[in-house]
């Protein structure tokens, strides 16, 4: 399965390593990754692919946890929709 | 990885407020018929709880995981008044109960097709299913009807648009909220997945999935950019926009149609506004410039809104259908409602934008002390519109019972507010009670 998962929140040492450490412990693969500073603000977006055999709902949850933990805005959507709404 | 995309989507979704307004999961009735009036309703409320078992499961899915809202979950059914008829029953509240039931245990949020098609002419279920409307539509909570009172093929039945007058304030002297479930149309479309008006028409497969599409906020924020230039611009920028809302519309119904094994019918790619800031339609007519909705020139503006959706959206999807346009109910609708209440925005106006616009007067409220004459002559204009332009129109108002202008009636959630619209009080009442039936147009000598 491959997903979008976008991190959003107040820029801090770490960010990084800790949503890659979560997806190693998930065993989620990181395909492409793009990182900047939006005035002030830490924004990633990475493109990550997993097993069928991992529902999508329980990623979403353990990563909504993370988010949490670390005061980050995470969110994950499948790929598709993009596609979806930008290509014919 | 186009990071741009990427964004310019999220936006679309958190903040433009992009969203799937429903998926309206269509089911043919005409298999429960029964002349016992019980048999047909458990064989209903079967059908109903076997069909859509997995509707709002699948519906919840997609939108977690693809990230994108669907508002509502809904049923359309086959016009109750042709599955009712058989029966002897005096009336059919019933049949309102038992879809309500099959409604509820399915968590869907509305189900529509309480409905007659009268447009020629009264069968035996006609009379009995307008006549149950009040009581059927107060003693639910979730069933919406509609009537059908002409059609550019059969004119308008007359007697008809006086009978949904009494109805309509019958249905208000109850509850004016329930006025919102109730819709009296010209030219009805049989693929709507829209509420109130939705019905799965007799011509429709036995079960299929319509989806609505919304997204005011994108088309104003994308409008926003092109501040200043020519109109051309504008209804470019509005049809690329509206390509990409009715996308995502068919990119859902597929997922949908695929995880329940049901056809995928039709995106209806209608920009449907809510309550809700920045989720307006009245801001996009604003956008394009007009200092309120209402000024003169707002007609013109809605023409090029309604017909660049229609065109933009043509192509992004494989079958398009329901009343895809611009809705201007205005109780949903934060700036219609302002533009209301600053004496901008009139009904005569109202009527006049439904002549180009998707649907018709929807969702107005008037005084209490408006006739039910009065509410007819609404309809029959509003009817005549549709059927000499060829085009869906409708009337969905509420006589609000001891209120007057100056009053708001309170809907809550997605359905909003509605001030109270001053309507003009010459009586139409000879007219109407005429009763007969108003002739067909002539297709020819377009003047």
């Amino acid at each position: 399965m491959k997903a979008i998962l976008t991190v959003i929140g107040r820029d801090h040492v770490g960010i990084v390593a800790k949503v890659a450490t979560k997806l190693a412990e998930l065993n989620i693969n990181i395909i492409d990754v793009s990182q900047t500073l939006m005035h002030g603000n830490f924004t990633m977006i990475m493109m990550v692919t997993w097993d069928e055999k991992t529902s999508f709902e329980s990623v979403k949850s353990s990563l909504t946890d993370l988010g949490q933990e670390t005061d980050l805005d995470i969110h994950i959507q499948r790929q598709e929709i993009f596609d979806a709404i930008q290509k014919l | 990885m186009e990071t741009n995309s990427i964004v310019e989507t999220i936006q679309m979704i958190s903040e433009e407020k992009l969203d799937i307004r429903t998926i309206t999961m269509g089911i043919s009735l005409i298999d429960c018929i029964d002349s016992n009036g019980e048999k047909a309703r458990q064989k209903i409320y079967q059908k109903l709880t076997t069909k859509a078992k997995d509707l709002v499961k699948v519906a919840n899915k997609i939108e977690s995981e693809y990230g994108i809202p669907i508002v509502n979950k809904r049923i359309s059914v086959t016009p109750i008044s042709i599955i009712a008829a058989a029966s002897s029953d005096k009336d059919y509240v019933a049949y309102a109960k038992a879809m309500d039931k099959a409604a509820a245990e399915l968590g869907v949020d509305l189900i529509g097709g309480f409905s007659a098609l009268v447009q020629k002419g009264y069968q035996t279920g006609d009379e009995k299913l307008i006549q149950s409307i009040p009581q059927a539509l107060s003693e639910t909570s979730r069933v919406c009807g509609s009537v059908n009172v002409g059609s550019t093929r059969s004119g308008i039945n007359l007697d008809a648009v006086k009978q949904m007058g009494t109805v309509v304030k019958d249905l208000a002297s109850i509850d004016p909220v329930n006025c919102m479930s109730l819709v009296i149309f010209a030219n009805a479309v049989e693929d709507n997945p829209f509420m109130a008006g939705a019905f799965h028409g007799v011509g429709e497969a036995d079960c299929v999935i319509n989806v609505g599409i919304s997204g005011p906020g994108v088309v104003k924020r994308a409008l926003e950019k092109v501040k200043g230039q020519p109109i051309d611009v504008v209804s470019e920028t509005i049809k690329k926009t509206a390509f990409k809302v009715t996308r995502m519309g068919q990119f859902v119904g597929n997922l949908a149609s695929k995880a329940l094994n049901v056809p995928f019918g039709i995106v209806d790619l209608s920009l449907a506004p809510t309550p809700n800031e920045g989720d307006s339609v009245a801001e996009i007519l604003e956008e394009i410039g007009l200092e309120s909705v209402g000024a003169p020139g707002t007609t013109a503006a809605l023409a090029l809104l309604n017909d660049a959706v229609k065109k933009g959206g043509v192509m992004a999807c494989e079958h398009v259908g329901g009343l895809s346009g611009a809705f201007i109910p205005v109780s949903e609708d934060a700036e219609m409602i302002r533009a209301v209440n600053a004496g901008n925005l009139n009904i005569e106006k109202l009527e006049a934008m439904t002549a180009v616009c998707s649907v018709g007067l929807d969702m107005i409220a008037v005084p209490g002390d408006t006739s039910a004459e009065s509410i007819s002559g609404m309809i029959a204009d509003e009817a005549s519109m549709g059927v000499i332009n060829n085009k869906t129109t409708a009337v969905r108002v509420i006589p609000a019972p001891g209120k007057s202008v100056g009053d708001t009636v309170e809907f809550g959630g997605l359905f909003g507010r509605a001030p109270i619209m001053p309507v003009n009080t010459n009586s139409p009442a000879a007219f109407v009670s005429r009763g007969g039936h108003i002739p067909s147009p002539i297709h020819s000598f377009k003047n």
